[in-house]
Order: structure tokens, then C-alpha cells, then sequence
């Protein structure tokens, strides 16, 4: 039979005429178009599904919606995902599902030898017992054993997920009977409403019950409601998308499932509601007693799911467990649909006539309990004895339905910051007053029971909603409905099981037990949040849905408190688990952070330059092999042409600022150690920029264009940190000077022509600038054409060689590189890269970002003391220094190195340890490359009182050697500078 | 995700800014006046209450303004501003 044994002929919201057929670990199955995976595996027989986490007993369906605690599934295939509640996949042709946490089947689990040796697995047991000597040494092992499913393999990406944002008025968060109402009420009003729901179809709680709406069956009302909604152009409606963030300012995070199917897996919206209305209802809490996880053990909500909206008899014989009035209901439904209600037992001592009267012909055992579970892979009945003790009676069942009340599911009202309170008339924690943010809560979720109640509710809080935004909200007329008897509930937190050692189960998931709480007691983790971490409990899959107000009420009972003395545990995001694809959305690969490319980026990479991430995201060549040749042969070539003939190095990535204003040179002596003052139009001066603890931010040359005119060169990495910190230098510190700050590092694209033979290509390539040393001296800014272009040719050098940087507009950069390279070839001009930049600068002794100036050198460390103004009356970091140094503590100072063995080169970053013993470190190498003019190695290191140390030997400690070194100056080539002025 | 008052932007969302740490006394426009414990504390010792804070943030994805906020470290609610002080 296609439908199952258990399947009833009609009713439901199933479509008999499309059988589907799916796998659960590994066998076939036949279920309905409509049906969840757990119904349709219940509707053929199939009771256990589950393993626990930790003891590996067996364990069936106990919920039907989000609130599953027990079984969790892997789903494998074109949608793999893990960890999904079994209730919550809807089953659709080809599924393939198996459980989690058994090994190879739940009926034939090899770890349920757990079960034997349970009593020696109590709570911290995992902890206590592998610490020595090494918990890592364990935790694969154990995290293999406990595991939930594995992470799919396939790729996350291609463009499956998306991230949409959005704005409205107000935001619904369910659709159930409070959440229509009041989406209806707010959409009426005119307000743009969003109503987000975690079904697959609309309905809420109503879809699992027999309730009726003006006199019909409940679910038409939903459906005109819902053609309501949908005929209002300023309501939009998202089903199965969960809202499991509430962040502030109203921002909340909602996942949608399958919205565009085929092309989009999961799409994240990002909500910023004017109001929000939760109205996300109320969750059912099981009973605690002995064996209480039996497969059979079920919620009373989740029977009367399962026999009204798919027709689905979760059992043949039900027992009724009850301490409140809401279970009569669900057993009369039950009855209604075939089951046989083999008795009621309620805690109470006497049962209100209302519940009694809808089950005229059960057996209700009032002032009783269940004592003990009885069955092993199924459950098979049930122990009852009076409440206060006594006679055990035994009652056979393969259904057992629970209902120990009903906790709002308050997680998102919690996450606004806005406070809870225990309501001892419904025994649950309820939202309390006044809310944080602009959040009210409706219907079940506020602790209202009863669907007339609740309908009004909704209509109400919507209307409100849209009233305090100013729209002109009528009261939306209230549909009739008929009242279920109240809820009466008589809290019972659980049963003591009359065995020692029985288990008594209050988070299913994470198999925490009584015991277990108690045993968090006894070794002083009391308190509620400790419970937790001690125990586990809550923190699985489920959040502990279920489970966490039951371990409330036994630490309240261990500690003889009121519940809201112990209080509940911090509700956080995700509210249900969010996979991390749709976390991340579209930002995977180079679309989180592009790289910036120069105008001659692609003529690099087409010419099979090795391309590097620069600082700030620049892709620049490291270096341009040749074919066979190496990387050493590579960047000794192109470092021996600058040296000997010209190299052209892209120098466009160099952070540059247009700084103008009547307190433009005011801004510069501030934010420069040295004085510029006297600088002259045209010309230039290299400075160092401080933090204003006096340690070095950047470095670079700034040239004076005219009256109260500047450009400012920074380094590449560090542009747009200078420019966050002149920025607030000016806005927040100086906000009455008058200067304008530009960034042109994209206006101002720059080729460096640099080697003695530079002035000749610059001939070559025709300019009117007279490029004499007279007219045109080093550290000059001059303003012409070159090879036709408008330019700005500045005389600096990086490299310790004469250097012209030739700056046009970022178009003409193509150009430009081409006629240069023309031009140059019969001077042997090649274009090099970082890698060879960087070999010039450390044969010179030149400072670079994030080798020497490290974040921790001030510049007396570097030897540059000469760039400390001593006229000007303050600059940024100049207090610091002058605190500093009047300590005379020895400090990491700038040398060079000089290995014994000129061939060896060492690793950049290698410790100097004094003697190269194993000893705290004295410094280390900051820099290491094969100079090209020494035709050996040389490194730059900062080393403790370096400067002191000239002629002796340093020690630089390897792992496996020591390599001796000899301490100099750090320079190698041409310390006079008579080249770069040259 | 706080939602930051900018003067030219409107409310924009916290990823559009870069933090820039709680406000500090305006930098002393002539910091020898200073004992070398004060000015130690100047640099070293920002506000951190349990509360209102004072605090710059600047529109990096935006206009490039640096903002003023009053943003409680309890609740993270931001509290009306004092008027935004560039001239």
C-alpha cells in the first residue's frame, strides 16, 4: 500500500494521486506529495529512527515541526545538507536520507554498547576522564562517535546563494492564526508589510489541528486570508524562511529556502523593520519521568499534526500524559481519526469538566503519573501510579502523548534585548515589558491560549503596529471561532523514577538527563548558564526547545527556587542553524574583496609576469621570468639592469593625496616629523609620519606644487590607513583648519624609469622638460609632456639609482609603458618587479612597511634620529619619543648583515639570539635577498643596541643551524648617494 | 549591525564604517604643557564605561565623514547625538 499501513484513507493535506518514493538509510519508501519525511516514514510503520548522541539508544519521531529534538537526518545527493529535524524535510521524488549518529543503521547501531556502560557516562564524563594527557589526543575519536552528520562535499559556491536587503514598515514573523491577523490588520493600513513563515504552506499551528473558523474548517479561513495578503501590493509573503537573527536597530535575518528552485538554493534577507511583530507561537514541553525517550514518546501537538494534516495515525493504542487541559483536545482528535485512547493520566488532582467532556468514553486517571516507560526499540507501555505514590498499574500503548505545558517561543524577543517573565498561570516565560527595541509579540508567542484569543490578538497588534507608524489602521472584523478549554495547567517538572540509575530524559538531544542536573548541583555548577556548559543541555541542534524550561524546573526544584529566581539561559543567533553558504551569500572569491589592478595590470599578466598581491589589494609583477630561467636568475637580471643600464618598475599603486587649503603646510608639519617649512615650489622632501605613541605609521615624499598646494606620496600598503588618519586628524582633532584632502591614486598613474642610463630613455622618448641635473636636481617635481603625454616627472629613488617617476593620467598609462618600452630597448631597459625593487632598496638600506617598520620602531631605531625636527614645536609622535628616549633602555636598532658564508642567504624573519643559543630573541632579519652589486648576501636586521654592535657578530638562529653574521651598517652600495643625485 | 546617523548619508548600516574608538579629550594643542603622567594617560587610557560612550566612526564606504555617536556599550542603543563638530 502506497500510503502506508497507517496512512487513513482521507483527509489531511496530502495529494494521494502523486506518490513519491524516497530512501531512508539506504531502504525504499513510498509516501505522498505533502508529506514530511517523518510523517511519511510513520505512515509505513517505521517507529525507530534515531540514535542519541551519547548512549545510543534507540529514539523515534517526537515532534513534527522545528521543535524535533531526537532525530536528526544527512540528506545526501543534488541537495546534500546535514542535521536537518527529520519533520522538517519535506519529501519529494528520489529524497535520500539517512540518520545521524548510528553506525550502520539505527536497528543495528555498534556503538549502542553505550547503553551497558551508561552509568560510567555521566555528565562531564568526556572531560573528567581524557584530560591526561592530552584532551586533543581523544577529541577526534570521540567527536567521531558522538558526531552529528558529515559536511556535504560538494562545493558551496556557483552562485547558490544570495543575500537580498530589505526595508519595511513592518515585519510579521509567522503565519500562523496571530501572525495572518496581524499582517492582514498592519496591510490593510497601507503599511509595507513583511510576513516571513518557517512552513512550507501557511497556517501555523492550525495546520495541525481539527479547529474550525466561522463555522468551517479552519484552513479556509487561511487560504482567503492568504489571497487577501497576496492581493495587497504592499505585503510580501516568504514561506519556509526562517528569521533567526533579531540584531540591532531592528535588523533581523531571515534565511528563505529553495526560492528560486533549480538556480537558487537559500537566499539570506536582511530586514530593517520600522516595527516587528512576532508571532511566532508556542512550543509543547514533553514530561520527564524513567525511559521517557522510548520510540512512541510523543509530543500530544505532534500526534494531532500527524493524524490531521497528513493522515497519519502515529500509533495504534495512544496513552495520554498530561498536567494541563490542551492534551483532551489532541486526544480527541486522535480518537476521531482511528486511534484507540487506551487511558488519560493527568497530574492534576481533579480534571476540569470542559477537557473531561470531550473524551465522554476514556478511561482519565486523575492525580496519577507515568512512572516508567516500557519497551526497548519500540515503545510497548506505559508504568502509572498515583502522584503521591502508590500501587503501579501497567497500561499497554505503542502510542505515548506528552504535554507538559507550552513555552512561547520567545528566542527573537529575547534577542531584542527585552526582558522575560515567568507566568505562573501558564508556567512558562513569557515576554515582559517594556521592550527594548520596536518589537510586540502576539498570540501564543505573548503566552495567549485559545484561537479566539488569539485571532484577536494578532488583529490587534497588527493594527497597532501600523497606527504608532502613523497609518490610518481600521480594525480588521474578527473571524468566529470556538474556544478550546483553558489551559489549567498544574506544573509538573518530573516524575522521580522509582529505579536508581533510570533515565530520565530532559534534552533529548544531548542526552542529559535528571541525574545529570543534579550531578551539576552537587559539584557547584548551579547556576543556570553553568547547567548548561556542565551538562550540555540545550545546546544542541534544537536549541533546546523542548527540553530547557523542564532543566529550569529541575534546578528550581533542586535549589527549592521559583523559576524565574533561576531564570533562563541567553537566547542567541541562529535561532535554527543557518548553513554557511547562506551566511556568506554571494561574497565568495575575489567578489568579497576585489583586487585593484594598474592600467597596465593585464599587459603584466599577459607578458607571464608572476603577479603579487601588493599591499591593498594591488596586483603588481613580483617578477617576469624569462623561458628557463629561475626565480633567482629572474630577479638578478632585472635587479643587475637598474643597476647597470634602466628598469621601469609600475610604480601606480603608490598612495597619492592632492592636499590644498590656507592650513595645508600646517597639516603636513603636524602629521611630518621633519620640517617643511622651507620647502620650495617644485621640489620635494622625503618625511616620516608618526603615530602618536612615536612610532613609525608611513614614510614618503611630499612636494610642494604651489602656494598652499601639496601632493603627498605614501606608501602602497599603508594609503588608506594615512588616509583615515588625516582624515581624523582634520575632522575630529582640527576641525576649523582649512584644508582639502584628495586621494589621486587612481588619477595619477606612475612608470619609474630607473638606472644610470634613465635620462637617456627619457631623451628617447621625447620631452620638453630640461632633464639637466642643474634644472631638473633630485628630489624635483617637474610639469611637461613626455612621449606626448601630459606628465609629471618627479626625480625620487627607491632603488639608490638615478630615477625619473613619470606620472600621467591613469589612460594614457598603457600608452605610455609601451612607447617607454620601445624607446628603452637599445638602452637595455626590461621592466622588473617587486621582488627585484625590493633586492635595490635592501642593498641600499631603505625602508620598507612591514619589514623594518614593523609597527614597534620609532626612527632614532632606524637611524633616521636626522628626520626629528628640533625647531618645530609639536608634531605627532614627538611628545612620545621624547618620553621614550629619556629612558635610556637599550632598543632594537637598524644594521645590516653579513653572513660568513657569502653564498648563504637566510629565511626573512629568522630570530637573532644571543651567541645563537636557545635564548629569548635580540632581534631579527628583516630583510634577505643576493645583492646583485655585491654579488653576495646581505640582509638588514633590527638587533638589540645594534648600532654598538658595528664589526662584531650577530647570531641568527635556524632550526636546524646557526648561521654567524657580521654586524654593519645598513647600507651596501653607494652610502654617499652620489648615484640618485646623479 | 547598528544603524549610524551619518549628516550627509542618513542612517547608514555599521558596514559601511570603520570603528575609530571612543573619543578622547581633544589632542592638547600643546602637549608640553603636559606632565609626562598625563599625557601618558592622554594616549593610553580611553574611555570605557559600562554605558554611554562617546565615539568617532568613519563613513569609509560612504562620504568619508568621521561621526560623532553616543552608543550605549550595554545595549548598544544610539542615544541623540550633540551636533556633529566639523565646521
Amino acid at each position: 500500500m502506497t500510503g502506508g499501513e497507517f496512512r487513513n484513507p482521507t483527509g489531511g493535506r496530502i495529494d494521494r494521486t502523486r506518490p513519491l518514493r524516497f530512501r531512508f538509510n539506504g531502504r525504499p519508501y513510498e509516501g505522498y506529495e505533502g508529506d514530511s519525511l517523518a510523517s511519511a516514514l510513520l505512515a509505513q510503520g517505521v517507529r525507530l529512527t534515531a540514535r542519541s548522541f551519547k548512549y545510543h539508544r534507540p529514539r523515534g519521531i517526537v515532534g513534527a515541526g522545528i521543535e524535533e529534538p531526537a532525530c536528526f537526518v544527512e540528506l545526501t545527493g543534488e541537495a546534500a545538507e546535514g542535521n536537518r529535524p527529520i519533520t522538517t524535510v519535506a519529501l519529494r521524488e528520489g529524497l535520500d536520507a539517512r540518520s545521524v549518529n548510528c553506525w550502520p543503521s539505527p536497528a543495528f547501531d555498534l556503538l549502542s554498547v553505550n547503553q551497558a556502560v551508561a552509568r560510567l557516562l555521566p555528565a562531564g564524563f568526556y572531560y573528567k576522564t581524557f584530560m591526561w594527557p592530552d584532551w586533543h589526543l581523544f577529541e577526534p575519536h570521540i567527536r567521531r562517535a558522538a558526531g552529528l552528520a558529515a559536511a556535504p562535499e560538494r562545493d558551496a559556491g556557483e552562485g547558490r546563494y544570495e543575500t537580498r536587503h530589505w526595508h519595511c514598515d513592518v515585519l510579521v514573523v509567522g503565519a500562523g492564526p496571530a501572525g495572518l491577523m496581524a499582517a492582514l490588520a498592519a496591510g490593510r493600513s497601507g503599511a509595507r508589510v513583511l510576513l516571513a513563515d518557517d512552513g512550507r504552506e501557511p497556517g501555523g499551528s492550525l495546520l495541525g489541528q481539527a479547529a474550525r473558523i466561522d463555522g468551517a474548517p479552519a484552513l479556509d479561513w487561511v487560504e482567503q486570508t492568504v489571497a487577501a495578503l497576496d492581493a495587497l501590493p504592499n505585503v510580501t509573503r516568504l514561506q519556509d524562511a526562517n528569521v533567526w537573527a533579531y540584531r540591532e536597530a531592528n535588523l533581523l535575518l531571515l534565511t528563505e529556502r529553495s526560492p528560486a528552485p533549480g538556480h537558487l538554493e537559500q537566499r539570506t534577507w536582511r530586514v530593517r523593520a520600522a516595527r516587528v511583530l512576532l508571532a511566532t507561537g508556542a512550543i509543547e514541553r514533553p514530561l520527564v519521568f524513567a525511559d521517557n525517550d522510548r520510540p512512541g514518546v510523543m509530543l500530544a501537538s505532534a500526534a494531532r499534526c500527524y493524524v490531521n494534516r497528513y493522515a497519519v495515525r502515529p500509533g495504534r493504542r495512544a496513552l495520554v500524559f498530561t498536567n494541563n487541559s490542551s492534551a483532551y483536545q489532541a486526544a480527541a482528535e486522535l480518537q476521531a481519526a482511528g486511534v484507540e485512547i487506551a487511558a488519560l493520566v493527568d497530574s492534576r488532582p481533579q480534571v476540569p469538566d470542559a477537557a473531561a467532556a470531550l473524551l465522554p468514553d476514556s478511561e482519565i486517571l486523575a492525580g496519577h503519573v507515568v512512572s516508567r516507560a516500557r519497551g526497548g526499540r519500540q515503545l510497548r507501555g506505559a508504568a502509572i501510579r498515583p502522584i503521591s505514590g502508590g500501587a503501579e498499574r501497567r497500561i499497554d500503548c505503542d502510542l505515548l502523548c506528552l504535554s507538559g505545558g507550552w513555552s512561547p517561543s520567545v528566542q527573537l524577543y529575547s534577542q531584542s534585548r527585552s526582558p522575560l517573565r515567568f507566568d505562573t498561570g501558564i508556567a512558562a516565560f513569557v515576554p515582559d515589558e517594556p521592550a527594548r527595541q520596536a518589537v510586540a509579540c502576539a498570540g501564543a508567542a505573548k503566552g495567549r491560549f485559545g484561537l479566539p484569543a488569539i485571532l484577536a490578538d494578532g488583529a490587534e497588534a497588527g493594527r497597532r503596529a501600523a497606527a504608532e507608524l502613523g497609518f490610518a489602521a481600521e480594525a480588521v472584523a474578527l473571524p468566529a471561532a470556538e474556544p478550546e478549554p483553558a489551559l489549567e495547567i498544574a506544573p509538573l517538572w518530573h516524575v522521580e523514577p522509582d529505579r536508581r540509575g533510570a533515565k530520565a530524559f530532559l534534552d533529548l538531544q544531548h542526552d542529559v538527563t535528571l541525574d545529570d542536573v543534579r550531578l551539576a548541583q552537587r559539584e557547584g555548577f548551579g547556576a543556570v548558564e553553568h547547567v548548561k556548559r556542565y551538562t550540555t543541555a540545550g545546546m544542541g541542534i534544537d536549541q533546546g526547545r523542548t527540553g530547557n524550561v523542564n532543566v529550569i524546573g529541575a534546578i528550581a526544584a533542586a535549589q527549592g527556587k521559583a523559576l524565574d529566581e533561576v531564570g533562563t539561559t541567553t537566547f542567541r543567533s541562529p535561532v535554527v542553524p543557518v548553513s554557511f553558504g547562506a551566511l556568506a551569500g554571494a561574497r565568495e572569491g575575489s567578489a568579497i574583496l576585489p583586487y585593484r589592478h594598474t592600467p597596465v595590470t593585464a599587459w603584466n599578466q599577459e607578458r607571464g609576469a608572476v603577479m603579487y598581491e601588493a599591499g591593498a589589494r594591488w596586483r603588481r609583477p613580483g617578477y617576469y621570468p624569462l623561458p628557463g630561467e629561475s626565480f633567482q636568475q629572474s630577479v638578478d637580471r632585472e635587479a643587475g639592469a637598474v643597476r647597470e643600464a634602466v628598469g621601469l618598475y609600475d610604480g601606480s599603486p603608490l598612495g597619492k593625496f592632492e592636499i590644498k587649503g590656507p592650513d595645508a603646510l600646517r597639516l603636513i608639519e603636524l602629521l611630518y616629523s621633519n620640517a617643511f617649512a622651507s620647502l620650495k615650489s617644485g621640489m620635494g622632501r622625503y618625511g616620516l609620519m608618526l603615530s602618536d605613541d612615536g612610532l613609525i605609521l608611513d614614510d614618503g615624499v611630499t612636494f610642494k606644487l604651489g602656494e598652499n598646494r601639496y601632493l603627498m606620496s605614501t606608501s602602497t600598503a599603508h594609503a588608506d590607513e594615512v588616509h583615515r588618519h588625516m582624515e581624523r586628524l582634520l575632522q575630529v582633532e582640527r576641525p576649523d583648519w582649512r584644508v582639502w584632502i584628495t586621494p589621486v591614486t587612481a588619477q595619477w598613474a606612475n612608470a619609474t624609469l630607473c638606472g644610470p642610463r634613465a635620462r637617456e630613455v627619457l631623451v628617447a622618448l621625447g620631452t620638453d622638460i630640461d632633464l639637466s641635473p642643474e634644472a631638473f636636481p633630485f628630489m624635483a617635481l617637474r610639469e611637461g609632456r613626455v612621449a606626448g603625454l601630459p606628465a609629471r616627472v618627479c626625480r625620487v629613488s627607491f632603488t639608490g639609482e638615478l630615477s625619473f617617476e613619470i606620472n600621467v593620467r591613469g589612460r594614457d598609462m598603457a600608452v605610455l609603458w609601451e612607447r617607454i618600452l620601445e624607446a628603452g630597448a637599445p638602452f637595455g631597459l626590461v621592466p622588473v618587479g617587486s621582488e627585484a625593487n625590493h633586492v635595490l632598496r635592501v642593498e641600499k638600506g631603505f625602508l620598507s612597511l612591514g619589514h623594518e617598520v614593523d609597527g614597534t620602531a620609532d626612527p632614532i631605531d632606524l637611524g633616521m634620529a636626522w628626520a626629528l625636527s628640533k625647531k618645530k614645536p609639536d608634531y605627532i609622535g614627538k611628545r612620545a619619543i621624547e618620553i621614550r628616549r629619556a629612558r635610556a633602555a637599550p632598543r632594537r636598532e637598524l644594521v645590516g648583515l653579513l653572513t660568513e658564508d657569502p653564498q648563504r642567504l637566510v629565511t626573512e624573519g629568522a630570530p637573532l639570539t644571543p651567541g645563537g643559543n636557545k635564548a629569548p630573541s635580540e632581534g631579527f632579519v628583516s630583510a634577505s635577498v643576493w645583492s646583485v652589486v655585491k654579488q653576495r648576501s646581505v640582509a638588514l636586521g633590527l638587533l638589540m643596541d645594534g648600532r654598538a654592535r658595528i664589526g662584531e657578530t650577530a647570531h641568527i638562529r635556524l632550526k636546524h643551524e646557526v648561521v654567524p653574521a657580521e654586524i654593519t651598517r645598513p647600507c651596501f652600495h653607494d652610502p654617499e648617494g652620489i648615484l640618485l643625485r646623479s | 549591525m547598528l544603524l549610524i546617523p551619518c549628516p550627509f548619508c542618513g542612517p547608514r548600516n555599521e558596514s559601511e564604517f570603520l570603528h575609530g574608538g571612543p573619543a578622547k579629550a581633544r589632542r592638547p594643542e600643546d602637549p608640553t604643557a603636559l606632565s609626562d603622567a598625563e599625557w601618558i594617560d592622554h594616549l593610553t587610557v580611553p574611555p570605557n564605561p559600562q554605558g554611554p560612550v562617546r565615539e568617532h566612526w568613519w563613513h569609509s564606504r560612504g562620504c568619508g565623514q568621521w561621526v560623532t555617536i553616543l552608543r550605549d556599550t550595554v545595549t548598544h542603543e544610539i542615544l541623540p547625538e550633540d551636533r556633529h563638530d566639523r565646521g
